[in-house]
C-alpha cells in the first residue's frame, strides 16, 4: 500500500507540476524562514535545538543518529507500529517524503557532547552492563550490543543508532517497550528477538552502563559493512 | 510548458489523459473495467475517503480492520478489496449501490451507521458504479473480517431499525434549481461523499444526527475534537471568507484565516487534496452559503472585559509573549499562511474550548498535501506547561486583540490532558 501511495503521490505531483495548477496559497509578507530548521520547531521543543536533546530523561537526543534509523522511527511512529501519543498525533498526516527531509536533516547535524550523569547503582550492575554490551550471553543467545551498533557504539548507516548520549530512563523504556510490543520495528524486528531474551536486571544492567560512557564529540555512525550481524534485521536490509 | 497560461496547459494535460485512456483501455489490472472509469472511481473513492476508515496506516489499501471505537464499542471496518473470499469480489454494481443506497448489505444484514451511509445514499448510480469498478482494480487482500465488538444491547442489530426509521432518508441528492449548477455540485459533493454532517452535526445520545441541527456543529465521540458549526460565522461558518482562502484552507490544509487540524487534517491529506479546482470550488460556494440562517444572539460582549482584569489574562499573555508570540505574532495576526493569526478567528473563539486547549496541549502539523508538502509545525506544549499554564494562555488568546471568546479554567485543560495524552 505505501509503495501504491508513494506511486499515486509522484503521479500526482508529476500530473500537478506539468498542469502548474496547483501553488501554494499565497504568502504574506512576514513568513517564516523557508528552511528546515524552521520547519522543525514542532520537534525541537522536546529534543532539543537541533535535535541534540535537553534536560528531560525521556526525549532522546536526534542529532548524528543514522538517517535511515530516524526515518524509520518517524515511520513507525505515523503508523503507529512505536506507541507514543504525543508523536502519533503530531505525524499522522505528513507524507514520506517529508519524513525523509525531516530524517535527513537532524542526521546531519553533528552528534552533541555529552556529559553523563554519575551512575546511581552499585558497580556490580555497572559490571554486569557492561559485559552485556560488550560480549552479550551466548548461553542464552544474547548477542554483544557492539556487534551491531559498533564498537564505539556510535551506530551503524542506514538503520542502527548509536547509543550513547541516551538517559538510562530511556534506554531502559525502550527495551521495556520491545518486550511488550510497543515498540516494533520493520520484521524481522531483531531487536524484539534480543529484548525478549533479557531479564529486568538486564535492561537495568545495560541502561544504565550505556548511560554512565561519554560520547566523543564528532562521532559519526559507522559506514555499512557487508559484516555478518547476528541476527537478521529489517530496518538493515537495503 | 511554463510558458502557457493556465487554462491552457490544463486542456492539454486533460487531452493527453484522454488519449492515454483511450488507448489504453485495459492496462490496469481491472478485468474489463475502462481506465477511464477506474481513475474516475479512484477519484471519487478519494471524494469519499473510503482510505480513513477501510485502511490501517501502513497496511495493504483497502483490507479493511481499522478499528473504529464508538461509544457504543468497537467496529472493524470491513475488507474492500477484490478478494472473493474476504473482500467484495463476488458483489455485482447492484449489490454496491443497493449498499451505498440503502445501508445494507450484500446479505441483507443492516450496516452500523459509522458507514455514512445515510449521506452516501445521495450519491448517484453513475458515480456509485465508477467506485465499485475502482475497488474492484485494486489488489485483492485475503483477509477475514474482525468481528465487531460492540456492547449490550448494541450488539443486536435490529435496533438499527430503530434508528434508521429516526434518521436515515434514503435518496439521491435532488438539486435545487434555484441554484447554481456549481452550488449543486457543492452541495452534492458535501452531503454525499464528503459526508462532511458526519462530524460537522452534533450526535445525540443514539448516535444519530438530526437533519433540524445540521451543519451545526458538535463534539466528535471518542476523538475530544470539536467539530464547529458550518452554519454559524462564529464557529467555523465560512460567510466573510473569501471563496479562495476557503479553497486554500481545504485543499492545501493552510489558509490566510487558519489551517486545519485534528481530524479536519485527516479529511484534507486522505481526499480533498487530491479533489480538483473546479470541486474545491464548487464545495466553497456552497459552505459559504450555509451561514445566513444564523440565530441572532447577542455576541458576549463582557468576556473581554471580565478577562483582562484577571491575573490569568496577564499571566496569559506573559506566556503568550514567551512561547508563541515568536511565531503568531505579538497581535496574534500570525505569518501567513504557516502560521495561523488568532486574532479574529473563529476556531479560537467559539464557544467550545476544546479545541485551543488541545492546539496548545498537543500542537501539531497540517497536513503535507501537493499545495504544502513540507509544512510548518507547533510544539506540544503538555510537555512544557501546567494545567493552569495552559488555562492562562488560551484564555488571554481567546480575549485578547478583540476575539470574543469566555476564560478557560485549569480543570477543562486537565480533563483533556487525561484524555489525549495516555
Amino acid at each position: 500500500m505505501i509503495r501504491n501511495l508513494r506511486l499515486a503521490a509522484a503521479l500526482c505531483a508529476a500530473i500537478s507540476a506539468a498542469a502548474g495548477a496547483q501553488d501554494a496559497p499565497s504568502v504574506g509578507p512576514d513568513k517564516p524562514p523557508d528552511t528546515m530548521e524552521a520547519r522543525v520547531q514542532a520537534c525541537t521543543g522536546c529534543h532539543g535545538d537541533k535535535g541534540k536533546g535537553i534536560g528531560n530523561v525521556y526525549f532522546p537526543r536526534l542529532a548524528g543518529k543514522p538517517a535511515g534509523y530516524l526515518y524509520n522511527q518517524l515511520l513507525a511512529f505515523r503508523e503507529g507500529r512505536r506507541k507514543y501519543t504525543p508523536m502519533n498525533y503530531l505525524l499522522a498526516y505528513l507524507p514520506d517524503a517529508y519524513l525523509r527531509k525531516m530524517a535527513d536533516y537532524f542526521a546531519d547535524q553533528p552528534m552533541p557532547v555529552f556529559t553523563p550523569a554519575a551512575p546511581t547503582v552499585s558497580q556490580a550492575i555497572l559490571r554486569r552492563g557492561k559485559n552485556l554490551v560488550a560480549n552479550g550471553d551466548p548461553r542464552r543467545d544474547i548477542p554483544p550490543c557492539m556487534a551491531c551498533h559498533g564498537p564505539e557504539l556510535s551506530g551503524r548507516e542506514p538503520g542502527i543508532p548509536g547509543l550513547l548520549g541516551l538517559r538510562t530512563d530511556y534506554i531502559s523504556a525502550q527495551l521495556g517497550a520491545w518486550r511488550y510490543g510497543t515498540r516494533t520495528a520493520v520484521a524481522p524486528d531483531c531487536m524484539q528477538l534480543i529484548a525478549a531474551r533479557l531479564t529486568e536486571e538486564d535492561v537495568a544492567a545495560v541502561a544504565a552502563w550505556l548511560s554512565s560512557l561519554p560520547a566523543a564529540p564528532g562521532v559519526r555512525p559507522l559506514r555499512s559493512t557487508p559484516t555478518r550481524l547476528p541476527l537478521d534485521c529489517g530496518s538493515q536490509r537495503p | 510548458m511554463g510558458i502557457l497560461p493556465r487554462p491552457f496547459r490544463t486542456i492539454l494535460l486533460g487531452a493527453a489523459l484522454a488519449l492515454l485512456s483511450g488507448l489504453v483501455p485495459a492496462a490496469a489490472p481491472s478485468r474489463g473495467a475502462p481506465a477511464a472509469l477506474v481513475e474516475r472511481g479512484k477519484y471519487l473513492a478519494q471524494a469519499g475517503d473510503c482510505i480513513a476508515c477501510h485502511t490501517i496506516p501502513g497496511s495493504r489499501i483497502f483490507s479493511g480492520n481499522r478499528p473504529l471505537p464508538t461509544p457504543f464499542g468497537t467496529l472493524y471496518s470491513p475488507n474492500i478489496t477484490p478478494d472473493p473470499e474476504t473482500g467484495i469480489g463476488q458483489w455485482s454494481a447492484d449489490d454496491f449501490y443497493n449498499m451505498m443506497h440503502t445501508g445494507r448489505s450484500r446479505d441483507g444484514s443492516l450496516l452500523y451507521p459509522a458507514m455514512p451511509f445515510a449521506a452516501y445514499t445521495k450519491v448517484t448510480r453513475e458515480d456509485c458504479d465508477a467506485i465499485f469498478a475502482y475497488l474492484k482494480s485494486v489488489p485483492p487482500v485475503r483477509q477475514p473480517n474482525r468481528p465487531h465488538d460492540m456492547h449490550f444491547p448494541y450488539n443486536n442489530r435490529a435496533l438499527l431499525i430503530g434508528w434508521r426509521t429516526l434518521y436515515f432518508n434514503e435518496g439521491e441528492y435532488r438539486p435545487d434549481a434555484t441554484k447554481s449548477a456549481e452550488w449543486n455540485r457543492g452541495a452534492y459533493l458535501v452531503q454525499g461523499l464528503g459526508h462532511c454532517s458526519m462530524c460537522h452535526t452534533p450526535i445525540n445520545a443514539l448516535g444519530g444526527a438530526s437533519e433540524a441541527a445540521a451543519f451545526e456543529g458538535g463534539l466528535i465521540p471518542m476523538q475530544n475534537w470539536y467539530a464547529p458549526s458550518l452554519t454559524s460565522n462564529r464557529e467555523a461558518g465560512l460567510g466573510d471568507w473569501r471563496i479562495e482562502d476557503i479553497m486554500d484552507l481545504l485543499q492545501a490544509g493552510i489558509s490566510n484565516r487558519g489551517a486545519v487540524y485534528g481530524p479536519m487534517a485527516e479529511v484534507t491529506y486522505n481526499s480533498l487534496q487530491y479533489l480538483n479546482d473546479q470541486d474545491i470550488r464548487a464545495m466553497a460556494v456552497y459552505l459559504k452559503s450555509l451561514p445566513p440562517r444564523e440565530a441572532s444572539v447577542p455576541e458576549p460582549e463582557n468576556s473581554p472585559l471580565v478577562a483582562e482584569s484577571t491575573q490569568m489574562f496577564s499571566e496569559g499573555r506573559r506566556i503568550y509573549d514567551r512561547d508563541c508570540a515568536s511565531c503568531h505574532g505579538g497581535t496574534g495576526l500570525g505569518k501567513l499562511p504557516h502560521y495561523p493569526p488568532l486574532a479574529n478567528n473563529q476556531s479560537i473563539e467559539m464557544a467550545s474550548a476544546v479545541n485551543p486547549i488541545r492546539m496548545v496541549l498537543n500542537g501539531g502539523y497540517p497536513p503535507g498535501t501537493r499545495r504544502n508538502p513540507m509544512p510548518y509545525g507547533m510544539p506540544p506544549f503538555a510537555q512544557h506547561l501546567s494545567d493552569g499554564d495552559i488555562a492562562a494562555v488560551v484564555t488571554y488568546i481567546r480575549t485578547a486583540w478583540g476575539n470574543h471568546g469566555a476564560p478557560v479554567t485549569a480543570r477543562e485543560v486537565n480533563a483533556l490532558r487525561a484524555a489525549t495524552l495516555d
